[in-house]
């Protein structure tokens, strides 16, 4: 049972993209199509998965004061891994369309701090959780990010057509559209938090009051 | 065979690199490269100003150090005419594909130790204004990004000078943004904004629109 639970809080209640907001750079940058960031998100998780076990397994050996070279020597082996894997398996548009960003995995914020945050202290099967949580998380960010911007700036979902004489609004497939996109998702997710949170302790003004509050209301 | 490579940019160029980093392709603002510093630090415009001259420092001293590690160490030989391996790997054996980012980012990492050690010595006012932000930088992706698209990422083959000189602007560039951004951020703390948009969410709305205006720039490098 504590596999669900932890899966739901590192997909939802912790989601990389909207509740840590980390790693924002590839999210935004490769999100012009859903396929693009399809393929960012799981080159993302495995390396994530990856470093997360490896790491867990190691955290007994690693001294504490090195672990930052160390955290980096084994991210960067995975991300050079997928980044050999996309050149092998995935069409060249994609990858070149993905670019610098497959590289520059080894610097992503999610995963350097989940090797820190989580992985470093908890145990191999724990860090695998947490890496697939994680990774289904930020695969959902990024699939909603990238098929907004696709729908609304190319008219398109995975290069099809999806409404008949729509113009596109460039400017959503552009670098502005991208900021734009994001800031509106994270107010929208805000406003659930906030309202979920208010739910979750209601004032009930129509219950008599106690004792203890009269008591304290006449000192 | 790998062809031997011939660099494409030449001195006249300089100026066309300064526009296009600083505005025209900025790296936080049309490449989304160092959003993180860039949403952390910009709070207030002393941290940001701080910042932002530390990723110009790193960003120069490792386009440099990163531009000789690609042509002297991961290129094959017979492409870059000199390779300190050669002896070892052949003429023809390229380690790019398979060492690049491990180098890169060793090459940062140190690079930024470095620094602090030696800023810690002899400049220390400096090092105390700074010092915090140095260590962040290791893991500011704008840093291995213009490493990246001063070598393998890059369309033209740029010279050493070329490479440096990308590496200053883009840091230019970065410290605009950041001293733009935490401006707009300082004003934003007074303003009545609704309680689900206060921090992160409209500062990329900000960044939005400030991505918006500095596309006007667009036609500058032709």
């Amino acid at each position: 049972m504590w596999v669900w639970r932890e899966l739901v809080r590192a997909a939802v209640k912790e989601n990389p993209s909207f509740v840590l907001v980390l790693g924002n750079c590839p999210t935004l940058a490769v999100t012009v199509a859903v396929i693009n960031g399809f393929w960012m998100a799981v080159a993302a998780t495995g390396v994530l998965i990856g470093s997360n076990v490896i790491i867990a397994m190691l955290r007994k050996i690693i001294p504490n004061e090195i672990r930052i070279p160390c955290f980096v020597i084994v991210i960067g082996g995975f991300v050079t891994m997928a980044e050999m894997l996309l050149k092998a398996y995935v069409s060249e548009d994609i990858n070149r369309a993905l670019g610098v960003f497959i590289p520059l995995i080894v610097v992503n914020c999610i995963i350097f701090g989940r090797a820190e945050a989580y992985a470093y202290t908890h145990t191999a099967a724990e860090g695998l959780v947490d890496g697939v949580g994680m990774g289904i998380g930020y695969l959902f960010a990024l699939l909603l990010i990238s098929a907004i911007r696709e729908v609304a700036g190319a008219g398109t979902f995975l290069g099809l057509q999806v409404f008949r004489g729509y113009q596109p609004a460039y400017i959503m497939i552009m670098a502005p559209g991208a900021f734009l996109v994001i800031g509106l998702l994270l107010g929208v997710i805000n406003t659930i938090r906030l309202s979920l949170a208010k739910r979750a302790q209601p004032v009930d003004y129509a219950r008599p009051i106690t004792s203890k509050e009269m008591a304290a209301a006449g000192k | 065979m790998p062809v031997a490579m011939t660099y494409t940019m030449g001195i006249g160029s300089f100026f066309t690199i300064m526009l296009s980093m600083v505005f025209v392709s900025n790296f936080v603002l049309a490449q989304f490269l160092g959003l993180c510093p860039f949403l952390g630090v910009t709070k207030r415009t002393d941290s940001a100003v701080g910042m932002g001259l530390a990723v110009i420092f790193v960003m120069t001293m490792a386009s440099s150090v990163t531009w000789i590690v690609y042509h002297y160490v991961l290129l094959p030989e017979s492409v870059s005419g000199f390779n300190i391996f050669s002896g070892i790997v052949g003429k023809n054996t390229s380690l790019e594909l398979v060492l690049k980012t491990m180098s890169y980012i060793l090459v940062i990492a140190t690079l930024v130790q470095l620094v602090e050690l030696v800023m810690k010595k002899n400049t220390p006012a400096l090092y105390r204004a700074l010092g915090i932000y140095l260590p962040l930088i290791t893991t500011n992706c704008a840093v291995l990004g213009v490493a990246l698209l001063n070598t393998t990422n890059t369309s033209e083959v740029l010279d050493f000078w070329a490479a440096t000189i990308q590496g200053f602007w883009a840091g230019v560039g970065f410290l605009l943004v950041m001293v733009l951004m935490s401006g707009i951020r300082e004003r934003i703390d007074m303003l009545p904004v609704p309680e689900a948009m206060r921090g992160i969410p409209i500062a990329f709305i900000c960044t939005a629109m400030m991505a918006l205006s500095f596309m006007g720039f667009g036609g500058l490098t032709g």
